[in-house]
């Protein structure tokens, strides 16, 4: 990747570089040219790694005093809260981490949605992310059963349905996701196990995500092509690091927040009711990170088809490389897609609202509409505004705007238009 | 040398064959190991004392660690069960083919969309009421309303005697 060779100055380094070279990927990793003018929203991705270490290490210490067994779970989890050493400060860093890792994750992606950060030659960068965002999402689901509340019973009993909807096969699959004919101890420790197990296939793809973003480069606020290393760019460390540093500790006080002052805000109240086979719960909503998808399932009133939007909802956004025909990537030059991009926004929270609120009258009304919103946003406006947007010119390189030159001089000379701005 | 080429051909394609069914039988009991096993599939019938109930009254017991609905219907509600007509059915079915003894409605408590549990008693129709996604069911079971695709399921039951009932 790196134009420059890298020897290691001591000899023993050079000795162990050359049989394994650990110390030119540590040197690639610090020397990596950055764009200089990323700005905060780029400093999701780090703040993101330490979501997942975070949740890997606490989830590790969890594990210890955990017992995942029907009759136990409950009362273990209780155990963790007041007997074990911090366990109260282990578990709700855990619970909390899970809504915290959302947060960001969401903040990452309509980043990259209004930057343009999904589109060529990113889309490998952006289906591995999507990837990794369907993993979250079943980690955090499958950690929500294990606490064995009527939540966690119930959000288990709703979501494994749903494989019902398949046709002729769905109930077997239910009874085999199961190991039963409903849920119950069997489909508690298999739920743990691959609980487990998710957290590092997600650490696996972190590495293929960030490799992948490591060939073309960052995509930066203005979106444009940029020569690396030019004037354009800066050496991620200490340039980036600090940057990603001082984010991460702005992130760790929302967080610290929420551990220490609302540590069961986000959570439901009902998954401290043990789990009940007879009752379910009067009203059962997913944890928040979920809610606009709940809500475009429960907008169509057949089991199949709700199903199938909902997972329609977040495959989409594999496609959307190619479903977004404009070659301008940053929508700081796109006057129209900025626009529809806040629509989008406004859209998904609103979709989270309902999905909150009972599935009827004026809610249901306003759930069908938002979920048809979403897909036209997806399928007809993104397509259509590619060919017919009129954008506004783009800058040769990231200097250019302030200094008038670009670095990039055989540019410059075929196209000045930026002066007419 | 073209019979030589023919020759290898084969033996690559036994070899696959082999190899897809040698990979099969490793899998298969990696995916069965998941379906119920024999402990669960053991507890598959129960006996329930229903003398107790009176007209109006439902109970609820645990069978396959799913709830079952034992409920003594009023003459209104048979009445009423009995009086749809078929062509208003989402899934068609007759109370009488729902309900062998008209009294006695025994069914699976679970409602047919994703699973919960419908409330008792709730609803446009006077039957029950499902509280995840609002799915409304008749005095029969049967849907009416909502995104539930068929009616709350009938287990295999008999009377064993006039006050027991064993499901399964």
């Amino acid at each position: 990747m790196s134009e420059h060779e890298y020897t290691p100055k001591s000899k023993v380094g050079k000795w162990f570089n050359d049989r394994l070279p650990l110390l030119t990927l540590a040197n690639h990793l610090t020397d990596y040219p950055t764009p200089k003018n990323l700005n905060y929203w780029w400093t999701f991705g780090g703040i993101l790694t330490f979501c997942l270490i975070t949740q890997i290490v606490t989830g590790l210490v969890l594990a210890m005093h955990y017992i995942a067994h029907a009759d136990m779970a409950f009362q273990s989890v209780e155990h963790i809260m007041r007997d074990v050493n911090y366990g109260w400060l282990i578990r709700y860093i855990h619970a909390n981490g899970a809504s915290m890792f959302f947060l960001a994750v969401y903040i990452h992606i309509f980043r990259s949605l209004f930057y343009g950060s999904y589109k060529s030659p990113r889309e490998v960068i952006w289906i591995i992310g999507i990837i990794i965002y369907l993993l979250m999402m079943a980690a955090a689901f499958l950690g929500y059963v294990l606490p064995w509340g009527q939540m966690s019973f119930w959000g288990a009993t709703v979501i494994t349905n749903l494989f019902s909807a398949i046709p002729f096969v769905g109930e077997g699959i239910v009874t085999w996701l199961w190991g039963g004919y409903s849920v119950d101890n069997p489909t508690l420790t298999r739920f743990f196990t691959l609980h487990y197990l998710i957290p590092f296939l997600i650490l696996g793809l972190v590495v293929l995500h960030i490799w992948a973003l490591h060939v073309p480069g960052n995509n930066n606020p203005i979106g444009i092509d940029i020569k690396k290393p030019s004037k354009d760019t800066v050496p991620f460390h200490p340039y980036i690091v600090i940057k990603d540093g001082f984010a991460l500790l702005m992130f760790m006080i929302v967080f610290a927040f929420f551990v220490f002052y609302t540590p069961n805000i986000l959570g439901h109240a009902d998954n401290y009711i043990e789990a009940n086979p007879l009752v379910t719960p009067a009203h059962i909503v997913p944890e928040w990170y979920l809610l606009p998808f709940y809500a475009i399932l429960r907008s169509v009133p057949d089991k199949l088809l709700g199903v199938i939007a909902m997972l329609s909802a977040i495959l989409i956004l594999a496609a959307l490389p190619w479903l977004d025909t404009s070659k301008i990537r940053s929508a700081v030059f796109r006057p129209l897609y900025k626009q529809f991009y806040w629509i989008l926004v406004a859209d998904v929270l609103i979709l989270g609202y309902v999905g909150a609120m009972p599935a009827e009258g004026l809610y249901l009304l306003i759930a069908r509409i938002a979920t048809a919103y979403y897909f036209l946003h997806f399928l007809v406006i993104l397509p259509v505004l590619g060919f017919k947007e009129r954008t506004t010119p783009v800058p040769l390189s990231i200097t250019e705007p302030i200094l008038g030159g670009s670095p990039n001089l055989a540019a410059v000379k075929k196209k000045d238009s930026f002066k007419d701005q | 040398m073209e019979k030589k080429t023919k020759r290898r051909d084969f033996l690559f394609t036994a070899t696959y064959a082999v190899g897809a069914v040698g990979a099969g039988a490793v899998i298969w009991p990696m995916i069965d190991q998941m379906n119920p096993d024999a402990s669960v599939k053991a507890l598959a019938s129960t006996e329930v004392d229903v003398s107790a109930v009176n007209p109006g009254k439902t109970i609820t017991v645990l069978w396959r660690g799913k709830p079952v609905f034992i409920r003594r219907r009023t003459q209104e509600e048979i009445a009423e069960a009995k009086s749809v007509k078929l062509e208003d059915l989402k899934h068609p079915e007759k109370d009488e083919d729902r309900a062998k003894n008209p009294e006695w409605l025994v069914m699976l408590g679970v409602c047919t969309h994703l699973g919960c549990v419908p409330l008792d008693q709730k609803g446009d129709y006077n039957g029950w009421f499902c509280p995840c996604h609002g799915s409304h069911y008749d005095t029969s079971g049967r849907i009416r309303k909502g995104p539930a695709p068929t009616n709350m399921e009938i287990p295999e039951y008999k009377f064993v005697d006039v006050n027991t009932i064993k499901i399964g």
